[in-house]
Protein backbone atom coordinates (compact mmCIF):
# COMPACT_ATOMS: atom_id res chain seq x y z
CA UNK A 1 0.00 0.00 0.00
CA UNK A 2 1.53 3.30 -0.95
CA UNK A 3 -1.06 5.55 0.68
CA UNK A 4 -2.66 4.56 3.96
CA UNK A 5 -5.03 7.06 5.56
CA UNK A 6 -6.11 6.21 9.09
CA UNK A 7 -8.72 8.08 11.12
CA UNK A 8 -7.80 11.38 9.54
CA UNK A 9 -9.73 14.28 11.08
CA UNK A 10 -9.56 17.99 10.49
CA UNK A 11 -11.61 20.55 12.38
CA UNK A 12 -11.94 24.23 11.49
CA UNK A 13 -13.45 25.93 14.51
CA UNK A 14 -16.35 23.70 15.48
CA UNK A 15 -16.87 22.35 11.97
CA UNK A 16 -15.56 18.92 11.06
CA UNK A 17 -14.18 19.34 7.56
CA UNK A 18 -12.86 15.78 7.50
CA UNK A 19 -14.27 13.32 9.99
CA UNK A 20 -12.46 10.10 10.87
CA UNK A 21 -11.56 9.18 7.31
CA UNK A 22 -9.71 5.93 6.59
CA UNK A 23 -8.82 4.39 3.24
CA UNK A 24 -5.92 2.91 1.30
CA UNK A 25 -4.57 3.19 -2.20
CA UNK A 26 -2.11 0.92 -3.94
CA UNK A 27 0.16 1.24 -6.98
CA UNK A 28 -1.45 0.52 -10.31
CA UNK A 29 -4.75 1.86 -9.10
CA UNK A 30 -6.62 5.01 -9.94
CA UNK A 31 -8.65 6.19 -7.02
CA UNK A 32 -11.50 8.59 -7.70
CA UNK A 33 -12.38 11.01 -4.98
CA UNK A 34 -15.96 12.12 -5.23
CA UNK A 35 -18.18 14.33 -3.16
CA UNK A 36 -20.33 17.45 -3.29
CA UNK A 37 -18.68 20.85 -2.90
CA UNK A 38 -17.34 21.35 0.60
CA UNK A 39 -17.35 17.64 1.37
CA UNK A 40 -13.70 17.73 2.44
CA UNK A 41 -12.01 16.36 -0.67
CA UNK A 42 -9.47 19.14 -0.98
CA UNK A 43 -8.86 19.26 2.76
CA UNK A 44 -8.05 15.54 2.75
CA UNK A 45 -5.65 16.00 -0.15
CA UNK A 46 -4.02 18.97 1.55
CA UNK A 47 -3.39 16.86 4.62
CA UNK A 48 -1.92 13.93 2.67
CA UNK A 49 0.41 16.34 0.86
CA UNK A 50 1.47 17.88 4.22
CA UNK A 51 0.09 21.34 3.46
CA UNK A 52 -2.37 21.15 6.35
CA UNK A 53 -1.75 19.55 9.71
CA UNK A 54 -4.44 17.02 10.71
CA UNK A 55 -6.33 17.65 13.96
CA UNK A 56 -6.07 13.95 14.73
CA UNK A 57 -5.31 10.71 12.94
CA UNK A 58 -2.57 10.33 10.38
CA UNK A 59 -1.59 8.94 7.01
CA UNK A 60 1.47 7.39 5.48
CA UNK A 61 2.79 7.82 1.98
CA UNK A 62 5.18 5.08 0.83
CA UNK A 63 5.78 4.24 4.49
CA UNK A 64 6.51 7.83 5.54
CA UNK A 65 4.30 9.49 8.11
CA UNK A 66 2.74 12.79 7.00
CA UNK A 67 3.36 14.37 10.41
CA UNK A 68 6.80 13.01 11.30
CA UNK A 69 8.58 12.62 7.94
CA UNK A 70 7.14 15.49 5.95
CA UNK A 71 10.18 15.94 3.72
CA UNK A 72 10.16 12.26 2.68
CA UNK A 73 6.43 12.40 2.00
CA UNK A 74 6.88 15.47 -0.19
CA UNK A 75 9.64 13.74 -2.16
CA UNK A 76 7.30 10.87 -3.05
CA UNK A 77 4.26 12.93 -3.97
CA UNK A 78 3.42 14.78 -7.13
CA UNK A 79 0.68 17.23 -6.32
CA UNK A 80 -1.52 19.41 -8.48
CA UNK A 81 -3.42 21.70 -6.08
CA UNK A 82 -6.93 22.92 -6.76
CA UNK A 83 -7.01 26.07 -8.97
CA UNK A 84 -3.53 25.11 -10.19
CA UNK A 85 -1.36 27.88 -8.69
CA UNK A 86 1.52 28.90 -10.97
CA UNK A 87 4.09 31.67 -11.05
CA UNK A 88 2.55 33.64 -13.87
CA UNK A 89 5.56 35.86 -14.54
CA UNK A 90 7.77 32.88 -15.39
CA UNK A 91 8.28 31.14 -18.72
CA UNK A 92 7.07 27.54 -18.94
CA UNK A 93 10.57 26.13 -19.29
CA UNK A 94 11.97 28.45 -16.64
CA UNK A 95 9.26 27.31 -14.25
CA UNK A 96 9.87 23.63 -14.92
CA UNK A 97 13.59 24.17 -14.44
CA UNK A 98 12.85 25.83 -11.13
CA UNK A 99 10.77 22.83 -10.03
CA UNK A 100 13.48 20.44 -11.23
CA UNK A 101 16.05 22.33 -9.15
CA UNK A 102 13.83 22.10 -6.05
CA UNK A 103 13.52 18.35 -6.52
CA UNK A 104 17.19 18.01 -7.50
CA UNK A 105 16.17 16.06 -10.61
CA UNK A 106 19.09 14.50 -12.49
CA UNK A 107 19.21 15.17 -16.19
CA UNK A 108 16.67 17.94 -15.74
CA UNK A 109 16.89 19.08 -19.36
CA UNK A 110 15.94 15.70 -20.83
CA UNK A 111 13.24 15.14 -18.25
CA UNK A 112 11.65 18.53 -18.95
CA UNK A 113 11.71 17.84 -22.69
CA UNK A 114 10.11 14.47 -22.09
CA UNK A 115 7.31 15.97 -19.99
CA UNK A 116 6.66 18.81 -22.40
CA UNK A 117 6.04 16.10 -24.95
CA UNK A 118 3.81 13.87 -22.81
CA UNK A 119 1.69 16.78 -21.66
CA UNK A 120 1.46 18.20 -25.18
CA UNK A 121 3.12 21.53 -24.49
CA UNK A 122 5.52 21.55 -27.46
CA UNK A 123 3.86 24.43 -29.29
CA UNK A 124 3.64 26.64 -26.22
CA UNK A 125 6.92 25.74 -24.53
CA UNK A 126 8.63 29.11 -25.06
CA UNK A 127 5.72 31.19 -23.80
CA UNK A 128 5.12 33.08 -20.61
CA UNK A 129 2.76 31.21 -18.26
CA UNK A 130 0.45 34.21 -17.98
CA UNK A 131 -0.04 34.23 -21.76
CA UNK A 132 -1.25 30.65 -22.26
CA UNK A 133 -4.82 29.39 -22.03
CA UNK A 134 -6.33 27.63 -19.05
CA UNK A 135 -6.02 24.18 -20.60
CA UNK A 136 -2.32 24.70 -21.21
CA UNK A 137 -1.82 26.07 -17.71
CA UNK A 138 -3.40 22.86 -16.44
CA UNK A 139 -0.85 20.90 -18.45
CA UNK A 140 1.99 22.94 -16.98
CA UNK A 141 0.61 22.15 -13.52
CA UNK A 142 0.49 18.49 -14.41
CA UNK A 143 4.03 18.54 -15.83
CA UNK A 144 5.23 20.17 -12.62
CA UNK A 145 3.61 17.42 -10.53
CA UNK A 146 5.18 14.63 -12.58
CA UNK A 147 8.65 16.11 -13.00
CA UNK A 148 10.41 14.16 -10.24
CA UNK A 149 8.73 10.88 -11.26
CA UNK A 150 6.78 10.50 -7.99
CA UNK A 151 5.27 7.21 -6.82
CA UNK A 152 2.07 8.85 -5.64
CA UNK A 153 0.24 11.39 -7.77
CA UNK A 154 -2.45 13.52 -6.19
CA UNK A 155 -4.54 15.67 -8.51
CA UNK A 156 -7.19 18.02 -7.17
CA UNK A 157 -9.73 18.50 -9.96
CA UNK A 158 -7.20 18.15 -12.77
CA UNK A 159 -9.76 18.41 -15.56
CA UNK A 160 -11.73 21.47 -14.49
CA UNK A 161 -11.99 24.10 -17.19
CA UNK A 162 -10.71 21.97 -20.05
CA UNK A 163 -12.39 21.64 -23.41
CA UNK A 164 -13.53 18.28 -24.79
CA UNK A 165 -10.31 17.44 -26.65
CA UNK A 166 -8.06 18.47 -23.83
CA UNK A 167 -10.22 16.47 -21.45
CA UNK A 168 -9.71 13.30 -23.46
CA UNK A 169 -5.96 13.86 -23.69
CA UNK A 170 -5.53 14.53 -19.99
CA UNK A 171 -7.69 11.53 -19.11
CA UNK A 172 -5.57 9.31 -21.33
CA UNK A 173 -2.49 10.63 -19.56
CA UNK A 174 -3.96 9.92 -16.12
CA UNK A 175 -4.98 6.43 -17.26
CA UNK A 176 -1.43 5.75 -18.40
CA UNK A 177 0.05 7.02 -15.15
CA UNK A 178 -2.35 4.79 -13.23
CA UNK A 179 -0.79 1.68 -14.73
CA UNK A 180 2.31 1.92 -12.59
CA UNK A 181 1.72 4.66 -10.03
CA UNK A 182 -0.79 5.37 -7.31
CA UNK A 183 -3.12 8.06 -8.60
CA UNK A 184 -5.67 9.82 -6.41
CA UNK A 185 -7.78 12.43 -8.11
CA UNK A 186 -10.88 14.39 -7.23
CA UNK A 187 -13.51 15.47 -9.67
CA UNK A 188 -17.05 16.69 -10.11
CA UNK A 189 -17.57 14.93 -13.41
CA UNK A 190 -19.23 11.56 -12.92
CA UNK A 191 -18.48 10.16 -16.38
CA UNK A 192 -14.84 10.74 -15.64
CA UNK A 193 -15.02 8.50 -12.60
CA UNK A 194 -16.69 5.78 -14.65
CA UNK A 195 -14.17 6.14 -17.44
CA UNK A 196 -11.02 6.31 -15.36
CA UNK A 197 -11.25 4.93 -11.87
CA UNK A 198 -10.63 1.48 -10.56
CA UNK A 199 -12.06 2.42 -7.23
CA UNK A 200 -14.27 5.24 -5.98
CA UNK A 201 -14.33 6.94 -2.64
CA UNK A 202 -17.35 9.07 -1.98
CA UNK A 203 -17.26 11.43 0.95
CA UNK A 204 -19.98 13.69 2.23
CA UNK A 205 -19.63 16.22 5.03
CA UNK A 206 -16.19 14.83 5.77
CA UNK A 207 -17.41 11.27 6.25
CA UNK A 208 -16.76 8.26 4.07
CA UNK A 209 -20.00 7.08 2.49
CA UNK A 210 -18.60 4.62 -0.04
CA UNK A 211 -15.26 3.01 -0.77
CA UNK A 212 -15.74 0.37 -3.45
CA UNK A 213 -14.45 -0.85 -6.76
CA UNK A 214 -16.61 0.80 -9.35
CA UNK A 215 -18.59 -2.33 -10.36
CA UNK A 216 -19.21 -3.19 -6.71
CA UNK A 217 -20.60 0.23 -6.12
CA UNK A 218 -23.16 -0.30 -8.83
CA UNK A 219 -24.26 -3.58 -7.25
CA UNK A 220 -24.47 -2.04 -3.83
CA UNK A 221 -27.44 0.00 -4.73
CA UNK A 222 -29.25 -2.80 -6.54
CA UNK A 223 -32.17 -2.41 -4.12
CA UNK A 224 -33.97 -0.34 -6.70
CA UNK A 225 -34.50 -0.50 -10.44
CA UNK A 226 -34.69 2.56 -12.58
CA UNK A 227 -37.04 2.34 -15.55
CA UNK A 228 -37.14 4.88 -18.32
CA UNK A 229 -40.49 5.38 -20.02
CA UNK A 230 -41.46 7.51 -22.99
CA UNK A 231 -45.07 7.99 -24.12
CA UNK A 232 -46.30 9.51 -27.37
CA UNK A 233 -47.94 12.55 -25.82
CA UNK A 234 -48.83 14.14 -22.53
CA UNK A 235 -51.14 12.10 -20.28
CA UNK A 236 -52.19 12.21 -16.68
CA UNK A 237 -49.70 9.61 -15.51
CA UNK A 238 -50.85 9.28 -11.91
CA UNK A 239 -52.00 5.73 -12.64
CA UNK A 240 -48.34 4.68 -12.75
CA UNK A 241 -47.91 5.41 -9.08
CA UNK A 242 -50.60 2.98 -8.07
CA UNK A 243 -48.80 0.02 -9.69
CA UNK A 244 -47.64 -2.48 -7.11
CA UNK A 245 -43.86 -2.18 -6.60
CA UNK A 246 -43.43 1.34 -7.94
CA UNK A 247 -41.73 3.64 -5.42
CA UNK A 248 -41.47 6.89 -7.30
CA UNK A 249 -42.36 8.50 -10.59
CA UNK A 250 -40.30 11.42 -11.79
CA UNK A 251 -41.43 13.38 -14.84
CA UNK A 252 -38.44 14.46 -16.96
CA UNK A 253 -40.50 16.18 -19.65
CA UNK A 254 -44.17 16.06 -20.75
CA UNK A 255 -43.73 12.64 -22.27
CA UNK A 256 -40.72 11.19 -20.45
CA UNK A 257 -40.57 9.60 -17.01
CA UNK A 258 -38.16 7.74 -14.79
CA UNK A 259 -39.73 5.21 -12.49
CA UNK A 260 -38.05 3.91 -9.39
CA UNK A 261 -39.26 0.41 -8.52
CA UNK A 262 -38.56 -2.51 -6.23
CA UNK A 263 -36.30 -4.97 -7.94
CA UNK A 264 -37.91 -7.92 -6.15
CA UNK A 265 -40.36 -8.24 -9.01
CA UNK A 266 -40.21 -6.88 -12.54
CA UNK A 267 -42.80 -4.10 -12.84
CA UNK A 268 -42.47 -3.66 -16.59
CA UNK A 269 -45.37 -6.01 -17.50
CA UNK A 270 -47.61 -4.06 -15.11
CA UNK A 271 -46.54 -0.77 -16.65
CA UNK A 272 -47.40 -2.14 -20.08
CA UNK A 273 -50.84 -3.35 -18.87
CA UNK A 274 -51.59 -0.02 -17.24
CA UNK A 275 -50.64 1.74 -20.47
CA UNK A 276 -52.97 -0.37 -22.58
CA UNK A 277 -55.81 0.13 -20.07
CA UNK A 278 -55.33 3.88 -20.23
CA UNK A 279 -54.86 3.86 -24.02
CA UNK A 280 -51.34 5.23 -23.79
CA UNK A 281 -48.85 4.59 -26.57
CA UNK A 282 -45.46 3.51 -25.28
CA UNK A 283 -42.65 4.76 -27.53
CA UNK A 284 -39.86 3.46 -25.37
CA UNK A 285 -39.38 1.57 -22.14
CA UNK A 286 -36.05 0.32 -20.75
CA UNK A 287 -34.41 -0.68 -17.53
CA UNK A 288 -31.47 1.67 -16.94
CA UNK A 289 -27.98 0.74 -15.90
CA UNK A 290 -27.36 2.61 -12.68
CA UNK A 291 -24.58 5.06 -13.32
CA UNK A 292 -22.25 6.66 -10.84
CA UNK A 293 -24.19 9.87 -11.08
CA UNK A 294 -27.30 8.16 -9.77
CA UNK A 295 -25.39 6.38 -7.01
CA UNK A 296 -23.70 9.59 -6.03
CA UNK A 297 -27.04 11.34 -5.68
CA UNK A 298 -28.51 8.51 -3.68
CA UNK A 299 -25.57 8.40 -1.28
CA UNK A 300 -25.30 12.11 -0.67
CA UNK A 301 -28.83 13.37 -1.09
CA UNK A 302 -29.89 13.07 2.54
CA UNK A 303 -27.73 16.04 3.31
CA UNK A 304 -27.94 17.91 0.04
CA UNK A 305 -31.76 17.84 -0.24
CA UNK A 306 -33.64 15.82 -2.81
CA UNK A 307 -32.62 16.32 -6.40
CA UNK B 1 17.34 27.15 -0.92
CA UNK B 2 19.42 28.28 -3.87
CA UNK B 3 16.64 27.41 -6.30
CA UNK B 4 14.19 29.75 -4.59
CA UNK B 5 16.83 32.46 -4.16
CA UNK B 6 17.52 32.31 -7.86
CA UNK B 7 13.83 32.44 -8.70
CA UNK B 8 13.29 35.47 -6.45
CA UNK B 9 16.19 37.35 -8.01
CA UNK B 10 14.99 36.62 -11.53
CA UNK B 11 11.50 37.78 -10.64
CA UNK B 12 12.97 41.05 -9.30
CA UNK B 13 14.77 41.49 -12.59
CA UNK B 14 11.90 40.51 -14.87
CA UNK B 15 9.32 42.64 -13.05
CA UNK B 16 11.60 45.70 -13.18
CA UNK B 17 11.34 46.05 -9.39
CA UNK B 18 15.10 45.69 -9.09
CA UNK B 19 15.84 48.52 -11.52
CA UNK B 20 13.27 50.84 -10.04
CA UNK B 21 14.49 50.31 -6.48
CA UNK B 22 18.11 50.87 -7.42
CA UNK B 23 17.36 53.93 -9.57
CA UNK B 24 15.06 55.58 -7.03
CA UNK B 25 17.51 54.99 -4.22
CA UNK B 26 20.45 56.45 -6.14
CA UNK B 27 18.39 59.35 -7.45
CA UNK B 28 17.20 60.43 -4.04
CA UNK B 29 20.52 60.04 -2.30
CA UNK B 30 22.34 61.57 -5.27
CA UNK B 31 20.08 64.62 -5.35
CA UNK B 32 20.59 65.40 -1.69
CA UNK B 33 24.31 64.73 -1.81
CA UNK B 34 25.31 66.56 -4.96
CA UNK B 35 22.53 68.79 -6.29
CA UNK B 36 20.34 70.38 -3.63
CA UNK B 37 22.51 73.25 -2.31
CA UNK B 38 21.24 73.06 1.30
CA UNK B 39 22.61 69.58 1.81
CA UNK B 40 25.15 69.16 -0.98
CA UNK B 41 28.67 68.06 -0.12
CA UNK B 42 29.96 70.64 -2.58
CA UNK B 43 28.58 73.60 -0.67
CA UNK B 44 29.11 71.99 2.74
CA UNK B 45 32.87 72.25 2.31
CA UNK B 46 33.61 69.22 4.44
CA UNK B 47 34.73 65.92 2.98
CA UNK B 48 32.14 63.57 4.47
CA UNK B 49 29.46 61.12 3.42
CA UNK B 50 27.19 62.05 6.33
CA UNK B 51 24.35 63.00 4.00
CA UNK B 52 24.34 59.51 2.54
CA UNK B 53 24.19 57.84 5.91
CA UNK B 54 21.43 60.03 7.34
CA UNK B 55 19.32 59.85 4.24
CA UNK B 56 19.72 56.18 3.29
CA UNK B 57 17.80 54.80 6.32
CA UNK B 58 14.88 57.11 5.50
CA UNK B 59 14.79 55.99 1.89
CA UNK B 60 15.06 52.35 2.97
CA UNK B 61 12.16 52.96 5.33
CA UNK B 62 9.76 52.90 2.41
CA UNK B 63 11.80 51.23 -0.36
CA UNK B 64 12.50 48.00 1.51
CA UNK B 65 8.87 47.41 2.55
CA UNK B 66 8.02 47.97 -1.12
CA UNK B 67 10.37 45.19 -2.26
CA UNK B 68 9.44 42.76 0.50
CA UNK B 69 5.70 43.33 0.49
CA UNK B 70 5.04 40.72 -2.16
CA UNK B 71 7.33 37.96 -0.89
CA UNK B 72 4.66 36.00 0.97
CA UNK B 73 1.53 38.11 0.48
CA UNK B 74 1.57 37.38 -3.25
CA UNK B 75 2.27 33.68 -2.75
CA UNK B 76 -0.70 33.50 -0.43
CA UNK B 77 -2.90 35.52 -2.76
CA UNK B 78 -2.22 33.35 -5.80
CA UNK B 79 -2.01 30.08 -3.87
CA UNK B 80 1.56 29.32 -4.91
CA UNK B 81 2.38 29.05 -1.20
CA UNK B 82 0.61 25.69 -1.34
CA UNK B 83 2.89 24.68 -4.19
CA UNK B 84 5.99 25.72 -2.22
CA UNK B 85 4.83 24.18 1.05
CA UNK B 86 4.34 20.76 -0.51
CA UNK B 87 7.81 20.63 -2.07
CA UNK B 88 10.72 19.06 -0.19
CA UNK B 89 12.06 22.34 1.16
CA UNK B 90 11.84 23.54 4.74
CA UNK B 91 10.25 26.75 5.96
CA UNK B 92 13.68 28.04 6.98
CA UNK B 93 14.92 27.56 3.43
CA UNK B 94 11.95 29.42 1.96
CA UNK B 95 12.20 32.33 4.40
CA UNK B 96 16.00 32.38 4.19
CA UNK B 97 15.96 32.46 0.40
CA UNK B 98 13.52 35.36 0.30
CA UNK B 99 15.47 37.23 2.95
CA UNK B 100 18.75 36.84 1.09
CA UNK B 101 17.20 37.75 -2.26
CA UNK B 102 15.82 41.01 -0.88
CA UNK B 103 19.10 41.73 0.89
CA UNK B 104 20.99 41.16 -2.35
CA UNK B 105 18.80 43.75 -4.02
CA UNK B 106 19.60 46.30 -1.29
CA UNK B 107 23.27 45.48 -1.61
CA UNK B 108 23.14 46.24 -5.31
CA UNK B 109 21.50 49.57 -4.53
CA UNK B 110 24.28 50.41 -2.08
CA UNK B 111 27.17 49.28 -4.27
CA UNK B 112 27.16 52.23 -6.71
CA UNK B 113 27.48 54.68 -3.82
CA UNK B 114 31.14 53.62 -3.73
CA UNK B 115 31.47 56.22 -6.50
CA UNK B 116 30.39 58.88 -4.01
CA UNK B 117 33.14 57.75 -1.69
CA UNK B 118 35.67 57.89 -4.48
CA UNK B 119 34.50 61.37 -5.53
CA UNK B 120 34.67 62.81 -2.04
CA UNK B 121 38.03 61.11 -1.55
CA UNK B 122 39.36 62.85 -4.66
CA UNK B 123 37.78 66.20 -3.78
CA UNK B 124 39.27 66.31 -0.30
CA UNK B 125 42.09 68.73 0.37
CA UNK B 126 44.60 67.25 0.66
CA UNK B 127 43.36 64.35 -1.42
CA UNK B 128 42.03 61.46 0.69
CA UNK B 129 41.29 63.69 3.69
CA UNK B 130 38.22 61.88 5.00
CA UNK B 131 37.33 59.47 7.77
CA UNK B 132 37.54 56.18 5.89
CA UNK B 133 37.19 54.11 9.04
CA UNK B 134 33.99 55.88 10.00
CA UNK B 135 32.60 55.45 6.50
CA UNK B 136 33.41 51.74 6.52
CA UNK B 137 31.63 51.39 9.86
CA UNK B 138 28.66 53.35 8.56
CA UNK B 139 28.40 51.06 5.54
CA UNK B 140 28.39 48.02 7.80
CA UNK B 141 25.78 49.70 10.02
CA UNK B 142 23.65 50.58 7.01
CA UNK B 143 23.88 47.02 5.74
CA UNK B 144 22.72 45.65 9.10
CA UNK B 145 19.93 48.22 9.25
CA UNK B 146 18.77 47.18 5.80
CA UNK B 147 18.90 43.52 6.86
CA UNK B 148 16.67 44.30 9.85
CA UNK B 149 14.22 46.16 7.58
CA UNK B 150 14.17 43.22 5.17
CA UNK B 151 13.49 40.77 8.01
CA UNK B 152 10.66 43.01 9.27
CA UNK B 153 9.26 43.38 5.75
CA UNK B 154 9.24 39.64 5.13
CA UNK B 155 7.53 39.05 8.44
CA UNK B 156 4.85 41.66 7.64
CA UNK B 157 4.33 40.00 4.27
CA UNK B 158 3.86 36.58 5.85
CA UNK B 159 0.92 37.54 8.04
CA UNK B 160 -1.38 38.88 5.33
CA UNK B 161 -2.34 38.15 1.75
CA UNK B 162 -2.82 41.82 0.97
CA UNK B 163 0.30 43.53 -0.32
CA UNK B 164 -0.80 47.01 0.73
CA UNK B 165 -1.42 45.89 4.30
CA UNK B 166 1.95 44.23 4.23
CA UNK B 167 3.67 47.41 3.00
CA UNK B 168 2.06 49.71 5.56
CA UNK B 169 2.69 47.31 8.41
CA UNK B 170 6.33 46.85 7.41
CA UNK B 171 6.93 50.59 7.05
CA UNK B 172 5.33 51.19 10.44
CA UNK B 173 7.38 48.47 12.18
CA UNK B 174 10.60 49.74 10.59
CA UNK B 175 9.75 53.25 11.72
CA UNK B 176 9.14 52.03 15.27
CA UNK B 177 12.40 50.11 15.38
CA UNK B 178 14.40 52.99 13.93
CA UNK B 179 12.94 56.11 15.55
CA UNK B 180 10.44 55.31 18.25
CA UNK B 181 12.85 54.10 20.91
CA UNK B 182 14.82 57.33 20.63
CA UNK B 183 11.69 59.45 21.06
CA UNK B 184 10.43 57.26 23.86
CA UNK B 185 13.61 57.66 25.86
CA UNK B 186 13.06 61.43 25.90
CA UNK B 187 9.78 61.09 27.78
CA UNK B 188 10.01 62.77 31.20
CA UNK B 189 9.24 59.57 33.11
CA UNK B 190 12.22 57.78 31.63
CA UNK B 191 14.77 60.60 31.70
CA UNK B 192 17.43 59.89 34.29
CA UNK B 193 16.31 56.31 34.87
CA UNK B 194 15.57 54.04 31.90
CA UNK B 195 16.32 56.42 29.02
CA UNK B 196 19.68 54.91 28.13
CA UNK B 197 18.33 51.32 28.18
CA UNK B 198 15.39 52.27 25.97
CA UNK B 199 17.68 54.04 23.52
CA UNK B 200 19.76 50.91 23.22
CA UNK B 201 16.70 48.93 22.16
CA UNK B 202 16.33 51.01 18.98
CA UNK B 203 18.24 50.68 15.74
CA UNK B 204 19.43 54.29 15.56
CA UNK B 205 21.57 53.96 18.67
CA UNK B 206 23.49 51.00 17.28
CA UNK B 207 23.60 52.50 13.81
CA UNK B 208 25.33 55.64 15.05
CA UNK B 209 27.57 53.52 17.28
CA UNK B 210 28.84 51.64 14.23
CA UNK B 211 29.23 54.84 12.20
CA UNK B 212 31.93 55.99 14.59
CA UNK B 213 34.12 53.42 12.89
CA UNK B 214 34.34 51.00 15.81
CA UNK B 215 32.69 47.67 15.20
CA UNK B 216 31.19 47.09 18.61
CA UNK B 217 30.34 43.42 19.05
CA UNK B 218 27.32 44.38 21.17
CA UNK B 219 25.83 46.28 18.26
CA UNK B 220 26.51 43.42 15.86
CA UNK B 221 24.86 41.01 18.29
CA UNK B 222 21.91 43.40 18.59
CA UNK B 223 21.36 43.50 14.82
CA UNK B 224 21.72 39.74 14.43
CA UNK B 225 19.27 39.14 17.29
CA UNK B 226 16.61 41.37 15.75
CA UNK B 227 17.08 39.73 12.33
CA UNK B 228 16.84 36.20 13.74
CA UNK B 229 13.85 37.23 15.87
CA UNK B 230 11.87 38.36 12.82
CA UNK B 231 12.92 35.36 10.71
CA UNK B 232 11.78 32.98 13.44
CA UNK B 233 8.55 34.96 13.75
CA UNK B 234 8.00 34.62 9.98
CA UNK B 235 8.53 30.86 10.14
CA UNK B 236 6.11 30.68 13.04
CA UNK B 237 3.48 32.63 11.12
CA UNK B 238 3.91 30.30 8.12
CA UNK B 239 3.50 27.24 10.36
CA UNK B 240 0.48 28.80 12.06
CA UNK B 241 -1.45 28.98 8.83
CA UNK B 242 -1.19 25.22 8.38
CA UNK B 243 -3.49 24.80 11.38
Amino acid sequence: MSVIVSNLTKTFGDQNAVDDLSFEAKPGEILGFLGPNGAGKSTTMKMITTYLQPTSGTATVCGHDIIKDQMDVRRHIGYLPEHNPLYKDMYIKEYLQFVARIHKVDNAKDRIGELIETTGLQKEQHKLISSISKGYKQRVGLAQALLHDPDVIILDEPTSGLDMNQLIEIRALIKKLGETKTVIFSTHIMQEVQALCDRVIIINEGKLVANDPIDMLQKRLKGEDVIYLELDKKYDASALESINGVNSVTRISDTQYTIGANNASDVRPDIFRTATQQNWVILEMRREQKNVEYIFQQLTKKQTADV
Amino acid sequence: MYSIYRKEISSFLSSLIAYIVIIVFLMMVGLFMWVIPDTSVLSYNYATLDQLFTLAPLVFLFLIPATTMRSFAEERQTGTIEFLSTKPISELEIVGAKFLANLTLVLFALLPTAIYYYSVYKLGYPEGNLDSGGIMGSYIGLFFLAAVFVAIGIFASSITNNQIVSFILAAFLCFICYFAFGFLSNLPIFVGSLDYTIQKMGISYHYSALSKGVIDSRSVVYFLTVIIFFIVLTMYSLKQRRG
